[in-house]
């Protein structure tokens, strides 16, 4: 059927894996016990890729918080905030979110996803330019797409060509709108900030930073980038979500613009779509606010985050960026990739497998995703079972020898 | 102003590197189906395509894009304004 033929491709790409024996696809966590462990395929296992940065997701605090949000408001809002009104959870966690960050106007999504198509759609409309990192998000390419904005693109964290491209546009720069990211999700780099924000201001347009990875990991105070490279004064717009050090779902824009109200009327992302349900903003204020009284936990996220970057470094791996949360080994095949992220599992050790074409360059990576709440005994089996993997497969491919 | 008729010899003599699969590329060269470029090199040669003409090619125009001609007119758009 003809509607269906652009399915024919994904279907062979799907096939020629599944040939190898191994189905990366549906990959199920049966039991979660913890921030850092389950059970897949029956087997216990240790996770390390799921972007719980400081292990929350099981904190005493957020889950009494939404328990008793769970009594108290029940288990869902059933509408949209401008239809069906707000609860006043939605705006306590919005002044949560503003004195966390220092700035006066935020605003709650439902999701991290949303939280940039909402965004971004209402910022940059017809007539404006759209100005983002080549390695951006999927959130942040549909969010341009959906505003209607002029989408230009400049090579990743390259600050000469944002500068040619801002130079191109004349006049139109003041009309620009600039998006990058904290830490981009699948190499684990960060964006030249400091550069960043100051061809920004020679051109006078404007910027927004996705701190979706990099929120309770950088900063003095855990808000970011932004906070880290000292350049807060001069970004406009952040955008966040409750996913990954928060332990729970949603996204938030925040922004020291008052305009930036203004997007609730026009924001579809926000408008056509049910405000997030009252245990999750319980829990993820709660978290906030342990960020904020806990900074031992970000060092701690550090501490784990150096002892597996050495290790696996000694062992031999490629890494893709500096040490940081988010530790991708690239890997020099896709197949054996696969083969290695499957010898991981089967050794009960979950990390995330990219291949292309979703990830930069072509690459293929073990992508490892770092907590605070990872043990020592749990980094030490993680090395192990890598230096197994790298073992076994240098036997039979001569390119992964170093 | 740079015309199409200038623009294409130095359009095709940029994409010839990557048209291992046709040789030389025609005007009428689909870049994707016929010069096999995957999504990777599409931006690499666009980002080629655009530090050679000093010129910025918005996304949205890309799916209006699929031969060598649509690029070349589209070249000669973005010089024009």
């Amino acid at each position: 059927m003809s509607l269906f033929k652009k399915f024919l491709s994904i279907k062979q790409a799907r096939e020629e894996i599944l040939q190898s024996g191994i189905n990366p696809f549906h990959l199920t966590i049966e039991k979660i016990n913890s921030a850092t462990e389950g059970v897949i395929n029956g087997r216990a296992t240790i996770l390390v890729g799921t972007n719980n940065y400081l292990g929350l997701t099981f904190h005493p605090d957020c889950i009494q918080a939404a328990q008793e949000a769970l009594a108290q408001e029940g288990t869902g809002t059933t509408g949209s905030r401008m239809a069906n009104g707000s609860f006043s959870s939605h705006s306590d966690l919005e002044r949560a979110i503003e004195d966390f960050y220092g700035m006066p106007h935020a605003i709650v999504f439902s999701t991290g996803y949303q939280a940039n198509l909402g965004v971004l759609s209402a910022l940059a409309g017809p007539g404006d330019t759209l100005l983002i990192d080549g390695d951006s998000h999927a959130s942040i390419y549909d969010g341009c797409r959906l505003g209607g904005a002029e989408v230009l693109r400049f090579k990743h964290n390259d600050v000469t060509d944002l500068d040619k491209k801002l130079r191109r546009l004349g006049d139109r720069s003041r009309r620009t709108l600039i998006v990058v990211e904290g830490i981009y999700s699948m190499l684990g780099d960060r964006a030249p900030l400091k550069e960043i924000v100051a061809v920004k201001q020679q051109y006078g347009a404007t910027l927004v930073v996705d701190e979706a990875h990099s929120l309770g990991v950088l900063g003095k105070r855990g808000r970011g980038l932004a906070e880290e490279a000292d350049v807060e004064q001069g970004v406009d717009f952040i955008v966040g979500t409750f996913s990954k050090s928060l332990g729970s779902t949603g996204g938030f824009g925040i922004s020291i613009h008052p305009e930036f109200e203004f997007i609730r009327y026009t924001s579809r992302p926000y408008i056509f779509t049910a405000s997030p349900c009252p245990s999750v903003v319980a829990s993820t204020k709660v978290a906030l606010r342990i960020i904020r009284e806990t900074p031992q936990l970000r060092e701690q996220l550090w501490e784990n985050a150096n002892a597996l970057y050495d290790g696996l470094e000694k062992i031999g791996y490629n890494l893709g960026a500096k040490v940081g949360p988010v530790i991708a080994a690239m890997i020099p095949t896709k197949e054996q990739a696969l083969a290695m992220w499957q010898g991981l599992l089967e050794q009960g050790i979950y990390v995330n497998l990219m291949i292309p074409p979703a990830t930069p360059n072509g690459e293929s990576l073990l992508r490892c995703s770092v907590s605070a709440a990872h043990t020592p005994k749990q980094l030490e089996t993680i090395i192990q079972s890598f230096a197994n993997v790298h073992s076994s497969l240098k036997e039979h491919t001569p390119s992964l020898q170093t | 102003m740079i015309t199409y008729a200038e623009i294409l010899p130095q359009l095709v003599e940029t994409l010839k590197p990557y048209a291992k699969k046709v040789g030389h590329p025609k005007e009428t060269t689909d870049l994707v189906s016929e010069l096999g470029l995957d999504s990777l090199q599409v931006m690499q040669v666009l980002l080629k395509i655009e530090d050679q003409f000093d010129i910025s090619i918005p996304l949205n125009n890309l799916p209006n894009i699929r031969t060598v001609k649509d690029l070349g007119q589209e070249i000669e758009q973005l010089l024009k304004a």
